[in-house]
């Protein structure tokens, strides 16, 4: 999103820097990867490696895509802490129908897609239709389709072998040299930062997010345009189902438990703002690829991977800190009285 | 005013009528129900939910939320096991375990004062960052091996009648806060920064601060939670707690708490937290499995959300249709 011209103090080259490079997130973020990953290779070359990469890309492409639904939710000012659930149903679901061979695996993936988004039109429907708060509504659904994963898995598990042959190989699969995955995730980001910069529903989205008075006055309908971004969210958790369950094969009842952490990170880390109304599907899709790079060096530079959960935690809360540095700078360096933005913040504060 | 304690009131004893029933299915589906042995199993299992949820209660009521507590409990499970097992004595390793938690809420509680950040990011963060750590001080292995005395207090019961130990816990934090809620200016003044925030703080409310206690309040009150927990299980685990701050949040919002903040009560949430207990002890009486039980759980938070919001818009649609008097309408789910 181009961000309005302001002028600004002169605070310090330090502030400045990061004002700048917190404004140019997308951009300071590729930078970060590439330097994380120069870093990271000086000490284990392997990271460059076609097999490595394929494996890091083939991740970060499955959180990537929830990222991107988790971002138009987050937008209007919103979350869905039920993705992971989605993802885990979905991959047992997708796996089990096709380990009984009721469907074809083109329908299986299809099938597959649509329950994520009767999912997300479920969470949309408690949001926007039942005035239930997303935190509570999908903090609910979270525990709800966990347990109609354990239902239907019943302490079993689908194997690699009760899949149809082939079925798995497109995880690894590449088109000129490029992961599958890794395109698939690319196309979804790219017809996503259209739809979000240049349809009307998209615009609605940032409206909403950014100001809800003001695009009710606008005649905007901030109830469907909420209920879309769930449903839309729940179709792509979905897709990263599917995903998740050619990934990895062999699907039990937790599969992806804990995967919200990761798709939230990657969203705040990919500058999308968590007060709604600002960020991009391209930032949140390099939040995953900056995350999946941080998990692998790890593995690689044989640090204990018990590190990760704090660094994600660390890394959420250190984006999330800079986002409001930045959002108090810019605020304060326009003309608006400070008392007017302790008052505003005040009132975000309240949820 | 009146009609808002009225509400509540009606609440209250809605609750305790489903308690009631609740309590009269499980005697009819069992003899074992409400003897001792069953009341004891039945308060211990959701002992520290219910101890977790008095904090909670004001917090939200405060217009925030906490949902790293359940990474609190495990973080302060592994951290006792962790010095249990370097050879520091429990007298000792209790206290330190505790200010790592009030820590932990200072630092939730800064990041939300101090930096102006929403609670529910913040303690999604800190969610992931203290389970990471908690698995970082303890990896995967488990820590057995504590004082009898120790363990008894976690499953043990006092002497002669079907209280456990930790109920001790709880009750007198419920008295407490109970009263500071209710009957003092603390209290108060929790409310009216859950009404409006800015409106208390040109009242003089150091609203700041009153949250940041709040916080570290939670934090403290969760490490005791997984102490009790280490104890009632007799070893420490990094793992332990995970999925709880559903139930946590479950227990406060059935109890009536508005998720929005400013209304609430310490008796309906302990209310709740009985209601949660029998009714998962009824279930597993009928053999439900657990993962029912989750559901159940899951389901039975959106819907003590829904109904008031329903009978609140069916209330506003009336005096709409009465009086001819415009509400505005709320902002759809502002997170």
């Amino acid at each position: 999103m181009a961000e309005p011209a302001v002028l600004e103090r002169p605070t310090g080259w330090a502030g400045r820097v990061i004002t700048l490079a917190a404004r140019q997130r997308e951009l300071t973020l590729a930078g970060l990867i590439v330097v994380l990953a120069a870093l990271v290779a000086l000490q284990a070359p392997q990271l460059l490696s076609s097999s490595n990469l394929a494996q890091v890309t083939a991740q970060a492409s499955i959180i990537g895509i929830a990222a991107v639904g988790q971002t138009l939710v987050i937008l209007t000012r919103n979350v869905d802490l039920s993705v992971e659930s989605t993802i885990g149903l979905v991959a047992f679901v997708v796996a089990e129908v096709l380990a009984q061979r009721m469907l074809e695996p083109a329908a299986a993936i299809a099938f597959g897609v649509g329950l994520g988004l009767v999912l997300g039109v479920a969470n949309g429907v408690l949001v926007a239709l039942l005035n239930v708060p997303s935190i509570v509504a999908t903090l609910g659904t979270l525990s709800i389709y966990r347990g109609i994963d354990f239902l239907l898995a019943g302490g079993k598990q689908v194997t690699l072998t009760d899949l149809p042959p082939g079925y798995t190989d497109a995880a690894r699969a590449t088109v000129v040299g490029i992961p599958l995955f890794f395109l698939v995730a690319v196309a979804i980001i790219a017809a996503f930062a259209v739809i979000l910069r240049q349809t009307t529903f998209g615009r609605q989205l940032y409206a909403v997010g950014s100001n809800p008075e003001a695009a009710a006055i606008l005649g905007i309908r901030s109830r469907l345009i909420v209920f879309v971004a769930f449903a839309l969210c729940g179709m792509l958790a979905g897709v990263a189902g599917v995903l998740w369950g050619i990934e990895f094969g062999t699907i039990n009842a937790t599969a992806a438990t804990g995967v919200v952490l990761q798709v939230v990170a990657a969203c705040v880390v990919g500058g999308v703002n968590i007060f709604g109304g600002s960020g991009t599907v391209v930032g949140a899709g390099l939040g995953a690829l900056f995350l999946g790079f941080i998990s692998n060096a790890l593995i690689l530079l044989r640090l204990s991977q018990f590190w990760l959960q704090a660094i994600y935690g660390i890394v959420i809360l250190v984006a999330v800190s800079i986002d409001a540095l930045v959002t108090r700078r810019l605020a304060r360096s326009t003309t608006v009285r400070r008392s007017f933005v302790g008052a505003a913040a005040a009132g975000r504060a309240r949820r | 005013m009146t009609a808002a304690v009225a509400r509540l009131a009606r609440w209250e004893i809605l609750l305790g009528l489903v308690l009631l029933a609740l309590l009269g299915v499980g005697q009819a589906m069992s003899a074992v129900f409400l003897t001792p042995r069953n009341v004891a199993n039945l308060t211990a299992a959701l002992i520290e939910v219910a101890i977790m949820a008095l904090p909670l209660a004001l917090i939200v009521i405060a217009g925030e939320i906490d949902l790293s507590v359940e990474s609190m409990v495990g973080l302060a499970c592994a951290l006792l096991g962790f010095l249990w097992a370097a050879g520091v004595p429990l007298e000792a390793g209790i206290p330190i375990v505790l200010v790592v938690g009030a820590l932990g809420g200072l630092l939730n509680g800064v990041l939300v004062t101090g930096f102006g950040l929403p609670s529910l990011v913040v303690t999604i963060g800190t969610l992931a960052l203290f389970r990471g750590l908690a698995l970082v001080v303890l990896g995967p292995q488990g820590v057995s091996g504590f004082p009898d005395a120790f363990t008894t207090f976690g499953f043990g019961t006092v002497p002669g009648t079907p209280i456990p130990w930790p109920a001790l816990v709880f009750l007198p934090l419920a008295v407490i806060l109970g009263v500071v809620l209710h009957a003092t200016w603390i209290g108060r003044q929790i409310y009216a920064v859950g009404k409006n925030a800015s409106a208390a703080r040109f009242s003089g409310v150091r609203v700041l601060r009153l949250k940041l206690a709040l916080f570290v309040l939670s934090g403290t009150i969760a490490a005791l939670a997984g102490v009790i927990l280490t104890a009632r299980f007799a070893s420490a685990r990094a793992d332990v707690g995970q999925g709880m701050t559903l139930t946590v949040v479950t227990v406060v919002l059935l109890g009536g708490v508005n998720i929005f903040g400013g209304r609430g009560t310490i008796p309906g949430v302990v209310l709740a937290a009985l209601t949660l207990a029998v009714l998962g002890n009824v279930l597993r009486l009928g053999n439900v499995s657990a993962e029912i039980q989750s559901i159940a759980i899951g389901a039975l938070l959106v819907v003590s959300v829904v109904i008031p919001n329903l009978a609140h818009q069916v209330q506003a649609l009336y005096r709409r249709v009465r009086g001819g008097r415009h509400l505005p309408a709320g902002a759809v789910g502002t997170g």
